[in-house]
């Protein structure tokens, strides 16, 4: 397969990973031997996959008719007139059955997981989208699903938690270390190596070792296919920028992915920023990490001085990760992609006005995308044209938003 | 050169014995009694002993040797910390092989031609990093092989023929055999399989094999010695501390003793398997 290397020498942005999993400096196959027959296993598996016409066919018959693809790209005019600058388009990838973009990579790796003969599938998630996802195409495909879930996300996440439970799902309260997602992560490799004949383990991010941030992004960059055929379609043209917020980096990179050969493009994502990039308590791992290995690849984290992995914070559990994706690691660094973030009260603040001006209550997630392009979509010219991520729809914080603005209420009294 | 883990297992051939290899995490519950309880090993009975370098995220343990390595971390521990125990060891013995376990990332922002430097000055002699296997290695095994140190490969029950070999040719000291597809200090390893695997080894590597992972009992410790060079008990060691500790997770006065009598028992165990074998 491709033996390309990750220097530009062959023009372009997308012939990564190399044949080792790298991405310049970060990616790989940091994990335990008793893992590694299996990711290979993985990648042969998936690289059979990739080149049998039959599994793309019947995954977009799937993508069509169940998870109800394409996902519309819509002009938000109201919030375009708000912001007085460039012509906002969502992609809404909230309303994917399921509601957010997770499903699109589940459908894949599911299908996947069936080819391999395994029957039992396992998966971490943060917000629960990934989870809800992983439990909906185990339904519908007839597998067992245990999803491994921080407890402080399943205090956090109730909605998705039944959710999942209805679905048939078994959900494992996670206790250790932050008890969020990289927690839910740890545990799920665990059990995956005590499990290893009959079990896929289905990452919900463009992370872990190789092959998961390249077969993740592949199946999740419909999301950029699609929006440069509508955007032709509205427009006659391309778009001037595209911004996704970065929680492992699976719906920004899907939708960048396929642009990144595009000069013109400018391409933004938006980290977690918390109480703060000063605070200490934020989730931007690139913004305020450093290179370094954890959960099969090698990325930006957020550590200590002695390389110990520090908790994340995010009013977003979808974003609450100490690390990135290592190809979005690997943008920055090459400077393709420039990295944002957005603080919590900004997204509450984004996601209230969304919520507002268009009618559509989005994830906090996508929220912290939107509030960056409140500000820069202000800055362009009228006929600059932006798309931005719905990754998901914000049912499930209501919640979260509701106590937030509650204690942000007495605190102000 | 003839390395300390060389000689002991050349010792232990000459002895016909096994050895027991025991592993603590460096720096629980707090550095002194970590100390102490390591420089008590080798008169305890530990052949070869695997110091733990404590992670916040140790991906392939069970739920004892993620408690050890937070009780470590919670009372201050850190890399720096964690080569000065062996130093300080080293001072008082200069026999016992100490190889360092754990996990990549510490090593890699310390970073890695430094802690490799201070880890051969400390008087480290291998190393076992989890999560680095033979595809990732060469940023750190070639380095670590010129300052001295060996680097141990894991093969585990999934390591099958094909692979065997890859993971072998670079590994020196000894080979790490996983004995159950799983982690740490969960399920108990059956003695017949691990004996197959580790014929199966044998016959690609003249390297002494040490078994680990699952291993509790003195009942296991002594099937296991007559299948291979070493014995490797973990989870049952740092749960042993975990029983000493108060209600505060501080040491007691019964911590240093209530580990070493277990080590003990585990390796009076390991040598009655060789008496008996040689009688
Ligand atoms: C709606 C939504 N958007 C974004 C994310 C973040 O993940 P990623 O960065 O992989 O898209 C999540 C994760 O749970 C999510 O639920």
């Amino acid at each position: 397969m491709s033996t390309v290397t990750n220097t530009r020498a062959q023009n372009t942005y997308r012939g990564g990973p190399d044949e080792n999993g790298h991405f310049g400096l970060f990616g790989g196959r940091f994990v335990a031997e008793t893992l590694m027959p299996l990711i290979l296993d993985l990648e042969q598996a998936y690289t059979d996959a990739k080149a049998d016409p039959s599994f793309q066919t019947e995954m977009d018959g799937h993508l069509a008719t169940y998870v109800g693809r394409p996902s519309p790209l819509y002009f938000a005019e109201r919030l375009t007139e708000h912001c007085g600058g460039a012509k906002i388009y969502f992609k809404r990838e909230e309303l994917n059955h399921t509601g957010a973009h997770k499903v699109n990579n589940v459908l894949g790796q599911i299908m996947l997981a069936l080819r391999m003969g395994k029957t039992r599938i396992i998966a971490e998630t943060g917000a629960g989208m990934h989870g809800v996802a992983t439990a909906t195409l185990c339904a519908k495909f007839g597998l067992p699903c245990i999803i491994y879930m921080g407890s402080v996300d399943v205090a956090r996440q109730k909605p998705n938690v039944l959710r999942m439970k209805i679905l048939g799902a078994e959900i494992r309260a996670v206790e250790s270390g932050s008890k969020t997602l990289k927690d839910a992560m740890n545990e799920a490799l665990r059990d995956w190596v005590a499990n290893v004949h009959d079990t896929f383990y289905c990452i919900g991010t463009v992370a872990g070792p190789h092959p998961y941030p390249a077969m993740v992004r592949d199946f999740q960059s419909v999301i950029g296919r699609e929006t440069r055929e509508q955007m032709l379609a509205a427009e006659g043209r391309l778009p001037d920028s595209l911004i996704a917020c970065i929680g492992g980096g699976s719906n920004a990179m899907g939708l960048f992915h396929p642009f990144l050969d595009e000069p013109g493009i400018e391409i933004y994502g938006v980290e977690a920023a918390g109480h703060g990039l000063d605070s200490g308590q934020h989730a931007a791992s690139i913004a305020g990490g450093r290179p370094g290995v954890l959960h099969g690849n090698r990325t930006y984290l957020l550590m200590d001085e002695d390389g110990q992995i520090e908790e994340a914070h995010s009013i977003s559990a979808g974003l609450d990760y100490p690390g990135i994706g290592p190809e979005h690691a690997w943008l920055n660094d090459v400077g393709r992609v420039e990295f944002l973030s957005a603080t919590d009260d900004e997204a509450v603040a984004a996601f209230q006005l969304c919520s507002k001006l268009e009618g559509i209550i989005p994830a906090l997630e996508p929220a912290h995308a939107l509030a960056r392009v409140i500000d820069i979509a202000a800055k362009k010219p009228k006929d600059h044209l932006m798309v931005v991520n719905v990754s998901g729809r914000g049912d499930k914080d209501l919640d979260s938003v509701a106590s937030y603005l509650d204690a942000q209420t007495r605190g102000a009294n | 050169m003839v390395t300390r883990i060389d000689k002991t297992f050349a010792a232990l051939k000459r002895q016909g014995r096994a050895g027991l290899v025991t592993f603590i995490t460096a720096g629980d519950p707090d550095y002194d009694t970590s100390l102490a309880m390591l420089k008590g090993l080798p008169a305890a009975g530990a052949t070869v002993i695997e110091l733990g370098m404590p992670f916040s995220d140790p991906m392939a343990d069970g739920p004892a040797i993620q408690a050890s390595s937070q009780r470590a971390l919670r009372a201050g521990q850190t890399m720096k910390k964690t080569l000065s125990m062996v130093r300080e060891f080293r001072a008082e013995d200069d026999t016992t092989p100490i190889v360092l376990m754990g996990y990549y990332n510490p090593i890699y922002v310390y970073p890695v031609d430094r802690f490799i430097a201070d880890a051969v000055d400390a008087g480290v002699d291998g190393l076992i990093v989890v999560d680095v296997p033979p595809e990732e290695d060469e940023e750190l095994r070639p380095a670590a092989n010129a300052g001295g140190l060996d680097v141990i490969r894991l093969a585990t029950p999934t390591t099958d023929a094909k692979r065997l070999p890859a993971v072998l040719a670079n590994t020196s000291g000894f080979v790490y055999y996983v004995s159950i597809a799983g982690i740490t200090g969960t399920a108990a390893p059956d003695i017949a399989a691990v004996g197959a695997h580790v014929g199966r080894i044998k016959a690609h590597t003249d390297l002494p094999i040490a078994v680990g992972f699952g291993v509790k009992t003195e009942q296991q410790v002594s099937e296991l010695a007559g299948i291979a060079e070493g014995v490797v008990v973990g989870s049952a060691l740092v749960s042993a501390i975990a029983e000493s500790l108060d209600a505060g997770g501080k040491a007691t006065a019964k911590t240093k003793p209530h580990l070493l009598g277990l080590v003990e028992r585990l390796s009076a165990a390991l040598r009655h398997e060789a008496e008996a074998a040689a009688v």
